[in-house]
């Protein structure tokens, strides 16, 4: 056991091909080898399909309830202060069944690390609606595209977190293309960079393709992140204490 | 009494059973509250706001009971002892995490000073959430630990076991009291209870993984076919011997008995004086009170009926306790009569009314 080992396991991940998760974790698994700190992380596994997250992750890692994540990173940060703490988990979980949980959350200032994937769907339990599916997009909950008179418009999180106080840091990156994930790996490294250094709560949402629910092949998903869902949710930072 | 730490060095103190519960958590080592307010039992929160940070420990106001169990979920599964405590709606919203916590075997603690329900229900104190703690409560097979102080010096000695007992089986332990000894004020001995066992080593704590391999919590067996079931006979064998090693109760006034009333709790108060007074009558009447309702105390309920032939199961609800009482004989020769006497809604036996039943059962 050595600062050596690398976060990411070697071997393949079960995700689908192209799906978000695996670059997001890549790029999580990366930014912590760089900082030094794997054996100090703490992480949380999300109830969704990157629930398997400590199959990948060298390092320790909580399945929390669905929705729950960041009341479980909570309890663990404030009982383990020096530990790095990561809550990972998708637009179901943090924005819907736990969406009380992640404003407080992010509200009361947690000194935590949060990544948020959000895929427009509810990718595990087989592609339905999520809070951020976009008007008019098929899924198999809105068969006739998503209606905002029927089940409102998309929750924009970081612009809702842009109202609070408490955050240091919000951005707003995509995994889509070369460049984006460049940008993704610098909000993500400076999310924990913050944790470090005792800022305080640093979000970073992640647009990511769930090809397989949208029934779009590898480079359509991309396509449909990088111009429908950027159309909706810019990509950009909202907030960085730092300036 | 709620804005002051009880000082270490008392002798007999007059404190309300929320408060006792409180000081005796700190006293066994918790540094980690979450809760969210909810009567009668708001005094817990008021006492640990002020002496659980200067104990140097965490207190926080959740957003839900929702939030606050699993804030103690991931507090606890840091290795350190904490805490929630809530009434009986806070509780059913604790459940799915409950579930989660057996299932990984995290030690916690949670009370649950019961109110009136099914519903809102009221504020006045219930026995109605027997089921609820005994038998689950959340979804699949798992138990927790459950303790029911009779007054206000075992809602303290009770929760200091109560963190022991957890740490010991890796298991949430559940301290389940009515209302009314939450607010009820008693002089009560602030002693120091040495614990059962030597401190547990928690080896599965995530601490960060430095010089070790990582810990995971999990609880979700997807992947082999055999492995849910393996994790399900391996928690079934833990609760298989915490039922052989812990089951706690006391008996009064047993000697020359023919009549056991058995209850917990506060109408175990009543029962006990209505037995004293029945035997002023020369009715040869005994109590018998569960401590641990799961598991629960069948083998020494066993050897009280085989002197007893008729018991009479007292319960602020409209019967719950009195399925695990007629479980107890199920497959033995005993057949003690068994009759009910239970109030609801927030009442309580009145203790001439009991008095008047155990007469009654006397003469039957
Ligand atoms: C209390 C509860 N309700 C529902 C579920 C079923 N469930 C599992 S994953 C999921 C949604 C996951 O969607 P998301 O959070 O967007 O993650 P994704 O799979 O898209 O990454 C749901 C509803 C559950 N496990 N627990
Ligand atoms: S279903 Fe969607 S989110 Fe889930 S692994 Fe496949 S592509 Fe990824
Ligand atoms: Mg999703």
């Amino acid at each position: 056991m050595n600062a050596e080992e690398k976060t990411i396991r070697p071997g393949r991940m079960h995700y689908c091909p192209v799906c978000g998760h695996t670059i997001a974790q890549r790029i999580i698994g990366e930014v912590m080898d760089e900082l030094g700190i794997r054996e100090r992380t703490i992480g949380t596994a999300p109830v969704g399909c990157a629930v398997l997250l400590y199959d990948y992750f060298n390092c320790d890692i909580i399945e929390c309830p669905h929705g729950r994540i960041p009341a479980v990173a909570t309890g663990i940060k404030r009982m383990r202060p020096d530990n790095i703490v990561f809550a990972y988990g998708g637009d179901g979980d943090l924005l819907s069944i736990g969406l009380a949980e992640t404003i407080h959350c992010a509200n009361r200032g947690e000194n935590i690390t949060m990544i948020f994937i959000n895929n427009a769907v509810y990718g595990m339990t087989g592609g339905q609606m999520a809070p951020t599916t976009l008007i008019g997009q098929q899924t198999i909950t809105t068969p006739k595209g998503r209606m905002a008179t029927e089940t409102g418009a998309p929750l924009r999180i970081c612009e809702m977190f842009e109202t609070l106080a408490s955050p240091v840091f919000i951005e707003r990156v995509a995994v889509h293309d070369a460049p984006h994930m460049q940008r993704a790996k610098q909000a993500i490294r400076k999310a924990f960079q913050n944790q470090i250094e005792g800022k305080g709560f640093s979000f970073v949402e992640v647009l990511s393709m769930c090809p397989t629910h949208w029934k779009m092949g590898g480079k359509e998903a991309c396509q449909f992140v990088g111009n429908e869902m950027a159309g909706y949710f810019p990509i950009k930072k909202f907030r960085d204490a730092d300036g | 009494m709620a804005n002051q730490r009880i000082p270490m060095e008392t002798e007999k103190t007059l404190v309300m059973g929320n408060v006792a519960m409180s000081e005796a958590a700190i006293r066994a080592g918790c540094r980690f509250y979450a809760g969210y307010p909810i009567t009668p039992q708001n005094e817990v929160s008021e006492y640990l706001a002020q002496a659980l940070p200067a104990a140097g420990g965490v207190f926080l106001q959740a957003e839900s009971e929702l939030a606050a169990i699993n804030m103690v979920f991931g507090a606890a599964s840091t290795g350190a002892r904490a805490m929630t405590s809530s009434s009986s709606p806070g509780i059913s919203l604790m459940q799915e995490a409950l579930s989660f916590i057996a299932a990984a075997q995290i030690p916690c603690f949670i009370a649950n000073i019961m109110r009136g329900g099914p519903g809102l229900g009221n504020i006045d104190g219930s026995q109605a959430d027997y089921f609820q703690a005994t038998r689950g409560g959340g979804h699949g097979d798992y138990r927790l630990i459950v303790l029911a102080p009779w007054s206000v010096q075992e809602m303290y000695d009770l929760t200091i076991r109560a963190f022991d007992l957890g740490d010991h089986y890796r298991n949430p332990v559940m301290l389940l009291a009515d209302g009314i000894l939450g607010q009820m004020a008693e002089a009560i001995e602030f002693r120091e209870l040495s614990p059962h066992d030597k401190p547990v080593p928690k080896d599965w704590a995530l601490t960060g993984c430095e010089g070790r391999k990582p810990n995971v919590i999990q609880t979700l067996y997807l992947q082999k076919k055999d492995a849910l079931e393996a994790k399900n006979i391996e928690l079934q064998a833990k609760y298989d011997r915490i039922t052989r090693e812990l089951q706690l109760s006391e008996a009064c006034d047993m000697e020359d008995a023919e009549i056991a009333v058995v209850a917990y709790g506060t109408p175990a108060r009543i029962a006990h004086w209505a037995v004293k007074k029945a035997r002023e009558r020369g009715i040869k009447a005994c109590l018998f009170r569960p401590i641990t309702l799961w598991p629960f105390p069948a083998l020494a309920l066993r050897a009280v009926a085989v002197r007893c032939q008729k018991l009479l199961v007292v319960e602020m609800s409209q019967g719950q306790m009195i399925e695990d009482v007629k479980l107890a004989f199920f497959g033995t020769d005993l057949r003690p009569r068994i009759d009910f006497m239970g109030r609801g809604g927030g009442w309580y036996p009145k203790p001439k009314e009991l008095l008047a039943e155990i007469l009654e059962v006397a003469k039957r």
